[in-house]
């Protein structure tokens, strides 16, 4: 065994032993350490991506040695190695670009208690997306809830805990859910492995008993991460949450945190009970159809909002529904689309939230569109990374978000008729509606009849936050002209994900 | 007719796993729509220990021992599978600390707005500005 193929266990035991250092270290020497780590994993992830596209293969890395029905293992391929590598680096660069905003608004002896939550997040990052183990996944969501809603509560104004609140009980409904449904499926085959539970469930569907035990574990599964995920129905708790957290919880809370849910669901589809039983069971026709709602209604959403940070959180829950809609198409394409996505939207929302936060600091802390009218004439970094993401998330060619449509296009073209249709107008509806809060937004920011109150107002800044917002720019144009090359790196990924 | 029957019996002949499931709905609707936080923690507490008691109800198997070897017996006929149990533990070590940070967050809450009813905060927070 190669030291590289250590690094992914290395990530998600350190990031969790960093966060224990950081708990007892002051603010500054917590942050450096927790920066310092954030980079190491980057370089890890980077290398393990480069170790399994050499190989070409997947690996399985056994905790402890024990053999396969006992033992707890870690399953890499090129999908995993890309999100860890994408998140990783997502997460440095948030945390850069948010950095004065979590020294301003942290209580000072509690900062760095937000880098614990960060490490803690980032090590349970890393565990949803190696892991191999249903038990294993169910423990790290719970530390991915609690992380977050700690890095939301931060600011401790009443409307943060309110929104805290919220987050968490809906998060509670959901691990709920989830939870009943492992134990369940572990009740009828008595695995916790998933390709173990594969096998068994294979041979149960063989046998057909159990039909309906089964339909309802799905249903169990899907619901669950749906709703830590904000699709549709159950998105009320987001816009409250990433609208009023501080500027790097926004990005990362909106960039991450809702995927990691999302792997897990895929892992689940794909490793246990594989893509065709998903289809005969109709659960993909549901997630088709909340995803094609939450495309359009999550747009509308954003649209009504005069608030920047709730309209980037609005166009969110739209952004969560094409990855829904992507993994509703019964397709291989769609699968692609819904993972392009992930990657897509990762690089570019946390972008749009950290310029955001840099906005506010040029317009005395408000973030409604009225006083941040010609924030992007006084904050003109700022104001580039937010027209780069604006055009992203519209779905400009050579921009990040373009690629997440194209494929997603292509799925619709394979699919059948009305499919076909449907998924063709939401693309369609959804483009049109980004462009018509996002262009506006844009002019806005830009606009010359600022009311002069902030007028003579300009953005001092600071090496990591300008640091960040070139390094996010850079990113999703370089997302975008090498785009061919990671939609072919997610399809080999894909090939090697299932059993 | 004969289905309910079937139904029923297979009901009682379940009774732990029914009941399990009875208390999982129960705190499921008092997590989601009780108005006093604390009964929510409540209802969230009664969520988790239903998924433990069907996870231990399934786990055991009437006599049957608990898998340690004392008379150098090693036939697992004997002996339950041990898996469920070390489930139900850390289940209740993660279920311990969500609560742990909720009542923190619902003291934080009370402090500031001397009230527990979910609803009546929502509306308070919203006046206040950020």
């Amino acid at each position: 065994m190669e030291l590289v193929q250590s690094f992914p266990f290395i990530t998600i035991v350190f990031s969790l032993t960093c966060g224990v250092f950081c708990a007892v270290l002051r603010g500054n020497r917590a942050r450096t350490l927790c920066l310092s780590w954030l980079t190491v994993t980057f370089l890890m992830s980077l290398s393990v991506l480069l170790y399994t596209l050499k190989s070409d293969g997947y690996y399985i890395y056994r905790m402890g040695k024990w053999n396969a029905p006992w033992g707890n293992e870690i399953r890499v391929g090129v999908l995993e190695a890309l999100m860890a590598t994408a998140f990783s680096g997502v997460m440095l660069l948030s945390v850069l670009g948010g950095l004065n905003h979590i020294f301003e608004d942290c209580e000072a002896e509690k900062t760095n208690l937000y880098f614990t939550m960060i490490s803690l997040l980032m090590s349970s990052l890393f565990a949803l997306i190696y892991t191999n183990d249903l038990f294993t996944a169910y423990v790290f969501v719970e530390i991915n809830t609690i992380a977050s809603c700690a890095l939301v509560m931060l600011k401790s104004s009443g409307k943060t805990l309110v929104a805290t609140t919220r987050y968490l009980i809906m998060s509670l409904l959901g691990s709920g859910l989830f939870l009943l449904g492992i134990v369940m499926l572990y009740g009828i085959t008595g695995e916790l492995l998933m390709e173990s539970i594969a096998e068994k469930v294979r041979e149960i569907f063989a046998s057909g008993e159990y039909s309906l035990p089964l339909t309802v574990i799905i249903g169990l599964f899907s619901v669950g991460l749906a709703v830590k995920s904000a699709l549709f129905p159950f998105h009320s708790w987001l816009p409250d949450a990433h609208g009023s957290a501080t500027a790097a919880s926004s990005a990362v809370l909106s960039g991450l945190v809702l995927k990691g849910y999302i792997i897990v669901l895929i892992k689940i589809f794909y490793r246990i009970f594989g893509l065709s039983v998903i289809v005969s069971e109709r659960v993909s026709n549901f997630l088709f159809l909340f995803g094609f709602l939450a495309m359009i209604l999550g747009s509308v959403g954003a649209l009504r909002e005069r608030d920047l940070k709730r309209m980037l959180a609005y166009s969110s829950v739209a952004q969560v529904g094409y990855i829904y809609a992507g993994l509703g198409m019964h397709s291989q394409a769609g699968m692609v689309a819904a993972c392009v996505q992930i990657l897509a939207h990762a690089v570019t929302k946390p972008m749009l939230f950290i310029a955001a936060g840099g906005f506010m600091d040029v317009s005395g802390g408000n973030k409604d569109m009225a006083s941040l009218t010609g924030a992007g004439r006084r904050d003109p970094l700022g104001g580039a990374a937010f027209t780069v993401g604006a055009m992203s998330m519209i779905g400009i060619p050579s921009f990040a978000g373009f690629m997440t449509k194209f494929t997603l296009t292509q799925g619709a073209l394979q699919a059948h008729t009305p499919l076909m249709i449907m998924a063709l107008a939401a693309i369609a509806v959804s483009t049109l509606l980004n462009a018509l809060y996002y262009i506006p937004a844009v002019f806005t920011l830009f606009s010359r009849r600022d009311d002069g109150k902030y007028a003579g107002v300009r953005a001092r800044y600071t090496p990591s936050y300008a640091g960040a917002t070139v390094a996010f720019i850079l990113l999703n144009l370089g997302f975008g002209v090498f785009s061919q090359a990671i939609v072919d790196a997610v399809s080999r990924g894909l090939a090697m994900f299932g059993a | 007719m004969v289905q309910l029957r079937e139904f029923l019996t297979n009901l009682f002949a379940n009774y732990y796993e029914a009941a399990a499931m009875i208390l999982f709905g129960i705190g499921f609707t008092s997590l989601l729509m009780h108005r006093n936080l604390v009964k929510k923690i409540i209802g969230f507490n009664f969520m988790d220990s239903a998924i433990y008691l069907f996870l231990a109800a399934k786990g055991y198997i009437t006599g049957r021992l608990a898998p340690i070897i004392t008379d150098g017996n090693t036939d697992p006929r004997l002996y339950v599978n041990p898996i469920p149990t070390g489930l139900v533990l850390t289940g209740i070590v993660v279920s311990v600390s969500v609560t742990a940070f909720s009542l923190a967050l619902t003291c934080r809450l009370y402090d500031k707005y001397h009230t527990l009813d979910i609803d009546e905060i929502t509306y308070l927070a919203r006046k206040e500005r950020d």
